[in-house]
């Protein structure tokens, strides 16, 4: 479904990712390594939002389009975001958050107008009932819990009817319940609905719960790619370093490990 | 127009420059500020003596004295008060017209003068110094040129109201552009957004509010602002009040600075009350 082909990122001048060649198909695959081996910014690459230094991303086959082509948004559209930061507009409802992903469905003329096409409004309805928030849709997002805003950004990034979700550490901004609830949404997607779910974790109990598959960076790298029954504490220790085991003794999903420099503006 | 690749949300704090952490450095701007000063000083002619003497001066210019009737601000002279009232609400409407005016120019402007929403380095320079050259020049010296141009009445002083709130506006709601949230337009455009979707549905939303708040704040500005441009002849208030004050018709005049005073007054109450809703 997704694949990269030496795929080389640089960002602000340092190289992110070098020389990562990955196919992902469907499934529940993670993505683990530690901060700054490139997790985030290979998200964004396999999205188009930064785009491929070298080697390439193809999304069905097809290479990503150049930025800001037809193409690529054709491509985007296919894939649904899901962020840390859960980036909703903030002064919106839930509900007219998750019509956001429904624009790439209309002409920006029509988005301009204000007027929806027809069935619209009662999919994203649906959506936010799917995620346990049809109470909630005429809320505005900014004052919804950190857990509730990420169910809204699920529902967003369904809104897309998308063939593959992209959650860029979708839990690490959570508490651990509000954590367990998004992953049992993201799962069900993956286990019902049969959307391919790629996401950054980082507590290692919640990628062995969940995940198919596991994909480890580190510095940039692709340094293991198999299922999580073989990823060992040996492993992962070798993945983090002697010090640290991430998840470990910590609640499912519990992870606060976050990096230095993170927003809780919207938390 | 396209967004950039938005950065990491940097650190929040950030320290100081090593300049100002320095005390020497600190003491060495602080002299600095003093010379500046006293060097501005001089050719301003400042004399205690001639503001002693000059206050008697002012006290019979308020007040009026013996020797000559009818001199002095009291009582105001209210007989040609529905023409004054007629001139402040025409000078009003020149605030709004003007103001929206200057709206309807800074908006696209702001976006080509914001660095996250501007297509290129050259044309966010160019729309900048743009707006400087709008907000540089004063008003009364732009409300004169269209006055010249297109001749005396409240059209030039609109002209000029709304071309200099321009550039006001078009930097105020750029900084608001620079300011935003770029998750926000992130996600958007990963849905596959078309450019103009992800300005209207992911930009927009974030700077109504400023763009409101600011704007208003203008208007405010521009309402005093315009009692001036009649005095160039650019219609509203400001002609009847130069001719009083010259024609030495200060209970006239009296009259006419109640009732800007008290429009202002009311206008800036209205305006922060609003204000104070959207924040």
């Amino acid at each position: 479904m997704i694949e990269t082909n030496r795929l080389g990122v640089s960002y602000r001048g340092q190289p992110a990712l070098t020389d990562l060649s990955v196919t992902i198909g469907g499934g529940f695959t993670a993505v683990i390594g530690p901060s700054g081996a490139g997790k985030s910014t290979l998200m964004r690459a396999l999205n188009g939002l930064i785009p491929a230094g070298s080697g390439q991303v193809l999304f069905q086959g097809t290479p990503l389009g150049r930025p800001g082509s037809a193409l690529l948004r054709i491509q985007q559209r296919r894939m649904g975001m899901v962020f840390q930061g859960f980036n909703l507009v903030r002064r919106l409802s839930a509900l007219e958050n998750v019509l956001l992903g429904r624009l790439a469905a209309t002409s920006p003329w029509r988005s301009l107008s204000g007027w929806l096409p027809h069935g619209e409004r009662e999919l994203a309805l649906h959506l936010l009932d799917r995620v346990g928030l049809a109470d909630h849709a005429w809320q505005r997002a900014d004052q919804l819990s950190g857990g509730q805003q990420q169910r809204v950004g699920i529902a967003r990034a369904l809104a897309q009817q998308p063939q593959v979700i992209l959650a860029d550490e979708p839990i690490s901004a959570l508490d651990p319940k509000s954590a367990a609830e998004v992953m049992a949404i993201l799962h069900g997607i993956q286990a019902q609905d049969g959307l391919a779910v790629i996401a950054n974790l980082h507590s290692l109990e919640t990628v062995r719960r969940y995940a198919g598959r596991v994909i480890a960076l580190r510095a940039g790298q692709l340094v293991f790619d198999d299922v999580p029954q073989r990823l060992t504490d040996n492993v992962a220790r070798e993945l983090y370093g002697q010090d640290a085991l991430p998840g470990e003794s910590q609640e499912p999903g519990g992870n606060q490990e976050l990096p230095p420099n993170v927003h809780f503006a919207s938390a | 127009m396209t967004i950039r690749v938005p950065e990491p949300p940097l650190p929040i704090y950030r320290p100081p420059p090593a300049v100002l952490r320095n005390q020497r450095w600190r003491w060495a701007a602080s002299a600095t500020v003093l010379l500046i000063v006293a060097l501005s000083l001089g050719g301003s002619e400042i004399s205690l003596p001639r503001l002693t003497q000059g206050s008697v001066n002012i006290v019979h210019y308020l007040f009026g004295s013996a020797e000559r009737p009818r001199s002095g601000y009291f009582p105001p002279d209210f007989s040609n008060g529905l023409v004054y009232l007629q001139q402040m609400l025409l000078t009003v409407k020149m605030a709004v017209v003007g103001t929206t005016g200057a709206v309807i120019l800074a908006i696209p402007l702001s976006f080509l003068a914001a660095r996250n929403t501007t297509p290129n380095r050259l044309t966010y320079q160019l729309t900048r110094r743009l707006l400087d050259l709008f907000r540089g020049v004063p008003l009364i010296v732009m409300a004169l040129i269209f006055v010249a141009a297109v001749g005396l009445g409240p059209f030039p002083g609109i002209l000029a109201l709304a071309i200099h709130t321009a550039g006001i506006l078009g930097k105020l709601f750029a900084e608001g552009i620079e300011n935003i949230d770029e998750g926000q337009v992130e996600a958007v455009r990963s849905s596959g957004a078309h450019p103009v979707q992800v300005l209207s549905h992911g930009v927009w939303p974030q700077i109504i509010p400023h763009l409101l708040s600011m704007t208003l704040y203008r208007f405010e500005s521009n309402v005093r602002d315009s009692t001036l441009l009649g005095i160039v002849g650019a219609g509203g208030i400001g002609y009847y009040i130069t001719e009083a004050i010259r024609g030495f018709d200060s209970r006239s005049a009296s009259a006419i600075l109640i009732i800007i005073l008290s429009s202002v007054f009311l206008i800036d109450f209205l305006s922060a009350k609003l204000r104070e809703r959207l924040s």
